[in-house]
């Protein structure tokens, strides 16, 4: 090399805080033991069987039904939560009304509460003789035990995710640029669509991959009110669970793998997201 | 500055007043809005949570405090409090030392190691459990050696604590590595120039920093280690009196009719989800700096 000698980089910068070995060393261990050497167990079992092998087992007509409304219904139900929880946020952060404080702390609500819970209680409010369902059945709607059922519990557990990725920023908008926009002229409905609602875009966007991804995966807010029919109301989680029980380990881990592998394909959607709006707007 | 200019207008002795404020809707639309956002509350959030209390009391005060002192219940309580006491003061440790490396030093390959330690919030509830049937299941990877020296892992409160173990694993590391960060590493320094020991200044000063933080992921890990149910459902083998947790426990009420005691039992877990949102609004309220870096709840 012709170039000036550069100083040696090194693995870490110096400094006088001491005990980064030891905690870094425990972080790596956990990290190995607990997330790692699971996951890549995991990862080697669909792997034995061949990239013909989970093809075949994703092509399962059961399967791919179950992927099928895992993911589609998560899909409707992350666009519906992204809609009410866009408007849910703005009324929370933009406007003052009696009992606002609380309303903010309910969203939480399906952080909070286990899921289980959430399941059957959902089950037993839009079974057909249920508060909410009874009144459905009368508009000729059955939601428990078909696919509506897994929209209703998707969106309950997927709104927190779109409420709280948007709200911060609603809350830094700028007030004085909105001024600005009404001084020279702009009507309001100009004035949100065109000023204030494109730079809320990425977080809506994150929002709603954070509620499809939580959606697809989820398990037990759902199992009780789907009714887990097969080809009609069987969701990808469950169809590991049965193959578990059947001790098919490798249909379960194929199952699972290809899960896996969409989700992480979201969360790189994500990733992208936040750093095109990084250098789109100067923040996430 | 920008909320003074537009209260302007407002001020009692204001000469020159508009009819409405520019930066907002018309109020029928406000009203709208808010009716839209309120009832969408009420129906998918509310109205889930009041059904549990609802359900549980159904035939009585008798019959709902009976739910809870069969032996089933009492073990399923036993349970889920002995695996939260294992689970959560491992993460504590855990999320205290990532933090403390991660925020405290710069090395290379610091957000590869973020994104690993997140990786369990990205798995589904039910793959968490599966992996660690994998693991020691036995047909699992370590099957043969426990089975020869008689350690059960799976079906029993190993594997329990292990599933729970992972799914709150992020909990207390991702809410304190911003923080850490944000408040920077002069503080400590100025303890260890003054004389102070390593454990000395974090104990001092690193840990009364960041202890609001650190209690409001304690106490969101400790809500998610009682309630998970998908991981914990695959590892447990549900085992009545023995590996029944008790989201375990609201199932097989649930799945045996035995409504009124399912929904009891579910009653309790709700009310620690009530609580735990109380004093998660209080914290945030009361302590917004002390617990996230910058104004950003999340």
């Amino acid at each position: 090399m012709s170039e000036a000698p550069r100083p040696k980089r090194r693995f870490r910068q110096r400094t006088v805080i001491p005990g980064f070995g030891l905690t870094l060393g425990y972080t790596l261990t956990c990290l190995g033991v607990i997330v790692l050497l699971p996951l890549a167990t995991l990862v080697a079992k669909a792997a034995g069987l061949g990239p013909a092998g989970i093809w075949a087992v994703a092509t399962d007509p059961r399967v791919a039904s179950a992927l099928r409304v895992s993911f589609g219904v998560s899909l409707l139900a992350a666009l519906t939560a992204s809609i009410f929880g866009g408007i849910v946020a703005w009324v929370l952060t933009r406007y003052d009304f009696p009992g606002r404080k609380l309303a903010d702390a309910v969203v939480d609500l399906p952080f909070a509460l286990p899921t289980a819970v959430a399941g059957i209680a959902l089950a037993s409010l839009y079974a057909p003789n249920g508060a909410v369902g009874s009144q459905l059945a009368k508009i000729g709607i059955e939601a428990a035990y078909t696919p509506v059922g897994i929209f209703i519990a998707m969106v309950f557990i997927g709104l927190p995710f779109a409420v709280r990725t948007v709200q911060p920023l609603i809350a830094e908008i700028d007030k004085e640029v909105e001024e600005a926009s009404a001084i020279l002229g702009a009507s309001r409905i100009a004035t949100l669509t065109r000023v204030v609602l494109p730079p809320l875009i990425p977080a809506v966007l994150t929002g709603f991959a954070l509620a499809f991804a939580r959606g697809v995966g989820e398990y037990g807010s759902i199992i009780f009110i789907a009714g887990n029919l097969p080809y009609v109301s069987e969701i990808a989680p469950l169809l590991i669970v049965i193959k578990l029980s059947e001790f098919d380990y490798e249909g379960a881990s194929a199952i699972a793998v290809i899960m896996l592998a969409i989700s992480f394909v979201t969360l790189l959607a994500i990733n992208l997201i936040q750093a095109w709006s990084r250098r789109r707007f100067g923040y996430v | 500055m920008s909320d003074a200019v537009a209260s302007l207008p407002d001020s009692p002795d204001g000469t020159i007043r508009p009819a409405q404020s520019v930066v907002t809707e018309r109020p029928w639309i406000r009203w709208l809005l808010i009716a839209v956002a309120l009832t969408f509350l009420a129906l998918f959030l509310v109205l889930p949570l009041i059904t549990v209390f609802a359900q549980a009391l159904a035939k009585g005060w008798g019959a709902y405090l009976a739910a809870f002192t069969e032996p089933d219940a009492q073990s399923a309580i036993r349970l889920t409090l002995t695996v939260a006491a294992i689970a959560v003061p491992f993460n504590l440790v855990f999320g205290v030392a990532a933090a403390w490396a991660i925020a405290k030093f710069e090395f290379r390959g610091k957000n590869l190691l973020v994104t690993l330690i997140d990786l369990p919030f990205s798995v589904s509830p039910v793959v968490s459990g599966l992996i660690y049937v994998l693991v020691f299941g036995s047909r699992g990877l370590f099957g043969p050696v426990l089975l020869e020296h008689d350690i059960q892992i799976i079906f029993a409160v190993p594997g329990i604590v292990l599933a729970t173990v992972f799914v709150t694993f992020p909990f207390v590391a991702r809410q304190l590595i911003p923080l850490m960060q944000e408040q920077g590493t002069t503080e400590e320094e100025a303890a260890l120039t003054l004389g102070a020991s390593g454990w000395h200044a974090f104990r001092t000063v690193t840990l009364p920093n960041i202890r609001w933080g650190l209690l409001y992921a304690v106490l969101l890990c400790n809500a998610r280690a009682m309630g998970e149910f998908g991981a914990v459902s695959v590892v447990s083998g549900h085992i009545r009196g023995l590996t029944n947790t008790l989201p375990l426990h609201v199932e097989i009420l649930y799945n045996e009719y035995n409504f009124v005691a399912s929904f009891a039992v579910a009653s309790l877990l709700a009310g620690l989800a009530l609580v735990t949102l109380v004093i998660k609004s209080l914290l945030e309220w009361r302590y917004a700096d002390d617990i996230a870096a910058g104004t950003r709840r999340h």
